[in-house]
């Protein structure tokens, strides 16, 4: 009764989203042609484009970026604008799918003309909107640390790259004298890419890597390899899970009697927002950041306030949202030093464009299009902040191909 | 010694899990023959059950006794609704039913992030359930003991409630033969209903158990409703015994292989695996001769 029709049903569903599929790739107008932008600047506002998700499961994230970008063009706008412009902003949603962040900066670059836009939060979202905006030769500011080995004449990288993150974490790890460390991560390109640098630090560095286990980003059951975890008494365990996998991860650790007395964990995805929606109290526990709500700078001071009075005193501020306000204000200082809007021309005098961040001064590099920032190490306290435990101590220079660490092999496993 | 008692427990509670979503669709497919995909939603209406309860009844340790019952309740009501307004237009057309149960399930997932939020929520472990026993080096947490026992009360009373009781005598007769069963007086659309509900309500319990590894989120239906959908047809249609090997043997199995060599991998020779066995035997591992069901 049931094998048959259940066939047919399965090649009508597979034809379906071929059909979608071939016409997501077939609305791609803007490529080829290019080069000539309709970005008009003769009037007194300019057009910026902030491309966020703010439906889908990536909502909750991309929203707080939006919020901190909306409050840095609100704050310029009362500065007098950016060259005298007042910035106007076109905002789209990008509905957590890089399909639509592809075709959604499409439309902001060719038929709303905006001179930059903002925004993308997963890897999959940046990789889908490179193509169009280098082929619009737009520009985009990613806000977002990731997984590395990109630079883009059309984008600028205001999260951190692996150097910036990642290397840092396991210099503190050394630091605190580690010698065996566990690996942790969801199965996609960021977890796999970050663990395979770790791999070949960590055998620079002399610590031992004990174990290595991946979940699908969808399953949330880690207590299989939890128990490996136990097992193995590592030092400390390296979390590159992303997303609601971490509460059944953490769910899973304390359960099965792990602590951070025994083997705690050093995360590069928990922040401020997600330390209180872990269903277990999480304090000692350790995350990898550039900025974190507890930095001591009057800018950070500033920053905090002003986003509290305008979002509400209950909302923390975290490293994305830092690092796009951080990209708009960057953007402005761009144009200023190009003295243009013109995407050659800024990209001409990028390089040592600066700007006194809540994080710190940052730094452009002209030629990779990343900043130059601290690396830093917060432990979890009880009210939920990060107690900045370590620091690079002054800004690294981004290297997103890792080309300065002799120790890296892009080839090998 | 510790590579094979840590799969083979942590598998068993997996097992269990998937026993608790299966048994609702050994009823409602497995009797009644409706192929209903948003049954993982009912799962996760009773993890958000879990959730809410918690809210209300701060005290962990209590609401989990509450939220058991109201997620059985809750994901029960959720079930009749849909047999009422959907599913009872259909009962000839199987694959209709596939696909407008689909479409059910992306709504109740639409419906949960409009209500709730697209990140997940917290759902607080009860005291008694946080902690492990040791068994030969695997930290078994109780929260896993809790699952299985949850799984065979589960069974035990279903399978109580089929034999021995006049509405499970009721059951059994619509499915195997209707039009008889219509003719000793019993009343087929109230008994389809029932079953209906017994079958999401028990999805609904399934929620609150997924709900302690995880908390809760729009997605945690689409994660169990291929699993259960393949130990239903593995254990064969129309029994319970059927169910209850398969269910346990995919748990074991997947624990494995994870164990062996990865999560990821572990999902993909699990599935293999039952492909190969249903190849073999297509009609699963117990067939019923006399039944309504082709």
């Amino acid at each position: 009764m049931f094998s048959p029709p259940t066939r047919h049903v399965i090649g009508t569903v597979v034809a379906l989203t071929a059909t979608l599929s071939l016409s997501a790739c077939g609305n791609k107008d803007g490529d080829g042609s290019a080069a000539e932008s309709c970005v008009d600047t003769s009037g007194d506002s300019i057009k910026l484009g902030f491309l966020n998700s703010t439906s889908g499961a990536m909502a909750i994230s991309e929203q707080t970026v939006r919020d901190s970008l909306t409050l840095a063009a609100e704050e310029i706008n009362a500065d007098g604008g950016i060259l005298g412009k007042e910035i106007e902003f076109v905002e789209e949603d990008g509905a957590s799918d890089p399909a639509v962040f592809a075709e959604k900066i499409d439309k902001l670059l060719t038929s709303d003309c905006v001179a930059a836009v903002f925004g993308g939060w997963t890897s999959a979202s940046r990789k889908a909107m490179l193509p169009v905006v280098e082929a619009n030769n737009g520009l985009l500011f990613y806000p977002v640390q990731y997984e590395g080995l990109e630079a883009s004449e059309n984008i600028y990288y205001t999260g951190a790259t692996t150097n910036q993150q990642i290397i840092p974490a396991m210099d503190f790890l050394a630091s605190e004298g580690v010698e065996t460390l566990f690996l942790a991560g969801s199965d996609y390109v960021f977890p796999r890419t970050a663990n395979k640098i770790i791999k070949q630090y960590a055998a620079e560095l002399g610590i031992e890597i004990v174990g290595e286990e991946y979940v699908p980003l969808d399953d949330d059951d880690w207590t299989t390899q939890v128990a490996k975890i136990v097992d193995a008494e590592p030092d400390f365990v390296f979390n590159t899970i992303n997303g609601s996998s971490n509460v059944g991860f953490i769910k899973a650790y304390y359960e099965q009697g792990l602590s951070p007395e025994t083997s705690p964990i050093i995360s590069v995805s928990i922040a401020e927002e997600e330390a209180p929606a872990m269903g277990k109290d999480v304090t000692g526990q350790y995350a990898a950041w550039n900025y974190f709500q507890s930095v001591q700078s009057p800018a950070n001071d500033v920053f905090i306030r002003a986003f509290q009075d305008r979002f509400g005193s209950d909302r923390p501020t975290s490293d994305p949202m830092e690092a796009a306000y951080t990209s708009l204000y960057l953007y402005k200082n761009l144009v200023e030093a190009a003295d243009s809007f013109d995407v050659d021309d800024i990209n001409e005098s990028a390089d040592g464009v600066s700007f006194d961040a809540p994080e710190g001064t940052v730094t452009i590099d002209g030629d990779n299009h990343h900043i130059a920032k601290t690396g830093l190490i917060g432990q979890i306290n009880a009210d939920n902040q990060f107690d900045i435990v370590w620091s690079s101590e002054e800004p690294i220079e981004p290297d997103p191909f890792l080309e300065g660490y002799d120790w890296w092999d892009p080839t090998a496993e | 010694m510790d590579s094979f008692t840590t799969p083979l427990l942590a598998g068993t509670a997996t097992g269990a899990l998937l026993l608790i979503a299966a048994l609702g669709l050994a009823l409602t497919f497995g009797q009644m023959g409706v192929i209903n995909m948003a049954h993982g939603e009912f799962l996760m209406a009773g993890a958000y059950t879990a959730f809410v309860t918690q809210q209300i009844v701060t005290n962990a340790d209590i609401s989990i006794v509450v939220a058991l019952p109201a997620a059985f309740v809750v994901a029960g009501l959720l079930g009749l609704l849909l047999e009422v307004t959907v599913i009872t237009w259909m009962y000839r057309r199987p694959l209709d039913t596939l696909l407008v149960t689909v479409g059910v399930g992306l709504v109740l997932q639409q419906l949960a992030k409009d209500i709730f939020g697209a990140q997940g929520d917290p759902v607080r472990t009860p005291t008694w359930l946080d902690g492990n026993i040791d068994v030969f080096g695997y930290h078994w947490p109780y929260r896993q003991m809790f699952t299985i026992v949850l799984a065979v009360m589960a069974l035990i009373a279903l399978a109580a409630l089929l034999k021995y009781s006049a509405f499970g005598r009721q059951i059994r007769a619509t499915v195997q033969n209707r039009d008889l069963a219509e003719t000793v007086g019993i009343r087929t659309r109230a008994v389809d209903r029932i079953t209906f509900f017994i079958g999401s309500g028990l999805a609904g319990i399934g929620g609150v158990a997924v709900s302690l590894i995880s908390g809760t989120n729009p997605r945690l239906g689409t994660t169990y409703i291929i699993s259960a959908f393949l130990v239903v047809v593995a254990g064969g249609l129309g029994q319970l015994k059927g169910t209850v090997i398969a269910a346990f043997a995919v748990g074991i199995a997947t624990s494995f292989f994870a164990d062996w060599t990865s999560a990821s991998m572990a999902q993909v020779a699990t599935f293999a695996l039952v492909v190969v066995f249903l190849q073999l035997r297509p009609q699963g591992l117990f067939v019923v001769r006399s039944r309504g069901l082709a």
